[in-house]
């Protein structure tokens, strides 16, 4: 498929075609505003023609930094529209973090949602060399600011209407002399490894997955969809900017994130996208609310999600369903199923998509279970978000579904995904040495993911290529594959596991706060705080039972054998996690050293130091004392020795 | 930065209050000017709550004299006085636990209601017309405070925090000319008394309010008000800008007592 249009051609497009249709919504002040197709444009043309009255042009960077917020949008459509190229960043990263990519993008203009982010800018006022003018979206707090740079969104627009009526057909001008291969964003990685790397990506690199995606999809003009996601995430710019311009549905914007899910259910999306640390956490607060309610409901709870998981095993095995199965599902669509939705807002949703991270199985085959259409999408930030989706009929935990229209995948030699399709990134921003490794001589993006592809054609992903591991004996294990297992378990919040080039795997393991809190009032177990209450013997019980769950599924080389629960959870600030909830593997291995010593040499605990980093950027020392957990600890004192010795004799074999 | 307007808003002349054989405040006198922010500190028992209720209209002076915007206020109901544009919030919460966050801070609104019986039965006209417009002012302050998440939480299911903030929205939500806090930040932690502190500020420069502040901590209470006036026993020991208070030594000796004095002295 050929584009021949840029994102702001098709916003000018969408205005001509259909003025008055909503674009955008947004709930303020507790009703939901709605922003026609004309009025999107005409903002962002305002916008556009105000920061061109402040310089900025061909080439120039601007960057957005806040929650999903419409003037984020119109900000970022104002950019490209004057030829520019829009950065959006997380708009929870610390300080340093910040001002390497906006140092790094040469960023002359931020558009900042509210006085914290202005602040934060402001903050590293003397790093930023390019930064000329700082427009902010909410006055709240501003008033008395008096940087030179600060301007409110409001005065550029009017600013924009004084140029513009000096400079008629300027911005439309410039609109329609664009050419579909010209760089429009740089998405900057969320950077497992080592620093960001700013992804530059052309018009027609995310119009051409969002295209082939909405025909493969069936995705229309009248769909339904809620922008929440992180600005920066690449998904996020698929979705809520290429695919919205593209079909032209309507795009809400929650009140704040902490009204998410009341706003779903008032919006009842008929599409979505959520990462599956947001499938994990509903399904974590399932059980919970299931085991806080009166015996009774709790009972036919059990019962249904016992049908539904029948069911749902059948359609994995490929076997038919039996009639009483499907006879107990209709009831139960009507009396759980259907409800349960419904508090999530997915009444209506036709189709809901997970990606970025693997999905557990078990939370896929819940979900499913439960009549949720979820489906698996896989793609980078260098293929523009998006390349693969599984089709409705051909679902599978496993895999992560077929390529898409015009797109190839293989496998090379030593197992890495390699992807050829338009949207395959123009470089690393500043990185020509990165960006030549990223891509074959032929052109196909090395993925950096390990995989294979099915009897059926799927794509299926085992692991980070470098993550996956072996243990002494040879035994390769996969460590993500273990961790979502464990996730499964609604009292283990975050886990890594290790094994790599050792006699066993271990896991260390941060638990749910909330869930394992409620558990502790359940069963009358008091303890004071989250640092308290991990170290409880009673809760190191709990989770050696849930490791024993499972470890029954694990083959019997791979189980966990000792165990360790953090007094702390893993945070992005302190660099254990990304921005997008995946583990930094290496510098946790690093981190907790001393760990893996005592894990390994069968010491009982550990005296650990971590630093940890509030949010201001400030950092201190937690120093403590950890218990180091056996999974198998002799319940039956005599019988467990040779179990043991069982067990370790399959390394010497 | 604000800059308080040199117009008088509120003058206590000489006040006094007794209980029995208490001298609970002693001719006091002090002003506030429209804009700024005054706090009132001093030990336990100072007469801080007391000089707050004579304001309010809770207690009537024995002696002394009270105007505010040139008007006398002194023997003037509770209900009179709020409606001229003085609203308070407690030491102790008081809210209605039963009614959720809206309702409470529509509750505020109550006394810029018109509308009658009838008309408020059958919401129609002018009060269906007063309803949405009032309604609209509390969204506003359910979104200043941050509070969109919560509007249908019953208040007595939320965190003291949160309750002391919805406390103050509902205060917020007369329109007062001049709002009167008694402990905003009794018994919360750092975070949450930033929290209040940046509220209180944006609440001062946003809409103008002049604040008149009873506080403990003595972190925020320099950090955020123009002036400061101090109470001890019943009696106004100093005033001036928090700086000058800092230094003033019968401040210093009503709050940490002669032997820091002495000490001082013998150094």
């Amino acid at each position: 498929m050929t584009i021949e249009a840029t994102l702001p051609q098709l916003l000018r497009r969408n205005a001509e075609k259909m003025p008055d249709r909503h674009a955008l919504r947004e709930k303020d002040l507790g009703i939901w505003q709605a922003f026609s197709w004309r009025r999107y444009w005409e903002e962002v043309r305002d916008l556009a023609l105000g920061l061109a009255a402040a310089g900025f042009g061909q080439g120039d960077k601007l960057s957005v930094i806040g929650e999903n917020r419409p003037r984020l949008y119109f900000a970022q459509l104002a950019a490209m529209s004057l030829g520019g190229i829009a950065v959006p960043v997380y708009q929870d990263a610390i300080a340093s973090e910040l001002a390497y990519v906006l140092d790094h993008a040469e960023i002359s203009v931020v558009v900042a949602e509210d006085q914290e982010q202005v602040d934060k800018i402001l903050s590293l006022k003397e790093r930023l060399p390019h930064l000329k003018l700082l427009v902010f979206d909410d006055p709240r707090g501003l008033l008395n600011y008096e940087d030179p740079i600060l301007k409110s969104f409001e005065a550029v627009q009017a600013e924009g209407r004084v140029f513009g009526a000096a400079h008629p057909g300027h911005v439309e001008a410039v609109v329609e002399a664009a050419k579909p291969d010209d760089l429009c964003l740089f998405s900057y990685t969320s950077g497992t490894t080592s620093r960001p790397k700013g992804v530059m990506l052309s018009h027609a690199n995310l119009l051409d997955p969002a295209e082939v995606f909405a025909t493969t999809e069936g995705i229309r003009a009248n769909d339904e969809h809620v922008a929440y996601l992180p600005m920066a995430w690449v998904g996020n710019s698929l979705f809520s900017l290429a695919l919205h311009m593209h079909v032209g549905f309507t795009c809400n914007f929650p009140e704040k994130p902490e009204t998410l899910r009341r706003d779903l259910r008032e919006v009842g999306p008929t599409m979505a996208l959520a990462p599956p640390r947001l499938w994990e956490n509903a399904l974590t607060e399932i059980m919970v609310r299931a085991a806080d309610a009166s015996p009774s409901k709790r009972r036919i709870f059990d019962f249904f999600r016992g049908v539904a998981e029948r069911a749902q095993l059948c359609v994995a095995e490929g076997r038919p369903v039996p009639l009483g199965t499907r006879l107990w599902r209709s009831i139960g669509e009507f009396f759980v199923y259907a409800p349960v939705r419904d508090q999530f807002g997915l009444r209506r949703a036709r189709v809901v998509y997970t990606g970025g991270a693997p999905l557990g199985v078990d939370v896929f085959r819940f979900f499913r279970g439960f009549g949720v259409n979820l489906k698996q999408v896989y793609g980078a930030t260098e293929l523009s978000g998006l390349c693969s989706v599984q089709p409705n009929a051909e679902v599978d935990p496993e895999t992560v579904g077929r390529m898409l229209d015009g797109m190839d995948v293989r496998i090379a030699e030593h197992g890495e995904v390699e992807v050829r399709s338009p949207g395959v990134f123009q470089g690393y921003y500043k990185q020509p040495e990165e960006s030549r490794e990223a891509i074959t001589e032929d052109g196909w993006l090395r993925t950096g993911d390990a995989g294979f592809i099915d009897a059926r054609g799927h794509l299926a992903i085992i692991d980070r290529a470098r993550d996956v591991g072996r243990l002494y004996d040879g035994t390769s294990f996969a460590p993500q594959f273990i961790e979502n297992k464990l996730k499964f378990s609604p009292y283990i919040g975050e886990v890594v596991v290790f094994g790599e080039a050792r006699s066993f795997v271990a896991a260390m393991i941060a638990i749910d706060a909330s869930t394992v809190g409620k558990w502790a009032e359940r069963n009358n177990v008091s303890y004071t705080s989250f640092q308290d209450l991990s170290a409880r013997p009673e809760v190191l019980g709990l989770i050696r039972d849930e490791i024993r769950k499972c470890n029954s599924g694990l083959p019997e080389a791979t189980r966990i054998r000792r165990f360790l629960v953090l007094n702390k959870e893993f945070d992005a600030d302190d660099d254990e996690i990304t921005r997008t909830r995946k583990i930094r593997r290496r510098f946790v291995t690093e981190k907790y050293a001393a760990v893996l010593h005592a894990f390994y040499s069968g010491d009982e605990e550990v005296e650990l130091s971590t630093e940890i980093t509030y949010e201001d950027g400030r950092k201190a020392i937690l120093r403590s004392r950890l218990a180091i957990g056996d999974v198998d600890e002799p319940s039956a004192p005599a019988a467990a020795p040779s179990r043991r010795m069982a067990e370790e004799a399959v390394p010497a074999e | 930065m604000r800059k308080p307007a040199d117009e008088e808003l509120l003058a206590a002349t000489a006040v006094s209050k007794r209980f029995g054989g208490v001298r609970a405040v002693e001719e006091v006198s002090f002003s506030v000017r429209r804009g700024e922010i005054a706090s009132i500190i001093g030990p336990n028992g100072a007469g801080k709550t007391s000089l707050l209720n004579m304001i309010s209209g809770f207690y009537r002076p024995d002696t002394g004299s009270i105007t505010f915007e040139g008007h006398d206020i002194t023997n003037l109901r509770p209900a009179a006085i709020a409606a001229l544009g003085i609203a308070r919030t407690f030491q102790n919460i008081a809210l209605f636990g039963g009614m959720t966050v809206l309702d409470n801070i529509m509750l505020g609104r109550h006394v810029r209601m018109k509308a009658g019986v009838l008309s408020s039965f059958l919401y129609w006209g002018l009060a269906q017309h007063e309803e949405i417009a009032h309604r609209a002012r509390a969204e506003e302050l359910i979104d200043f405070l941050e509070l969109q998440d919560l509007r249908k939480e019953l208040t007595s299911a939320l965190p003291y925090g949160l309750r002391k903030r919805v406390e103050l929205g509902r205060a917020l939500a007369l329109d007062p000319t001049l709002l009167l806090l008694d402990e905003p930040m009794g018994g919360m932690n750092q975070e949450e008394k930033e929290d209040i502190a940046r509220y209180i500020l944006d609440v001062n420069e946003q809409w103008g309010t002049t604040i008149i502040l009873i506080e403990h901590d003595m972190a925020v209470v320099m950090d955020i008000s123009d002036r400061v006036g101090v109470l001890d026993r019943g009696r106004k020991i100093a005033e001036g800008t928090p700086a000058e208070v800092q230094r003033d030594p019968a401040v210093i000796l009503a709050y940490l007592g002669s032997a820091h004095q002495a000490r001082e002295q013998a150094a």
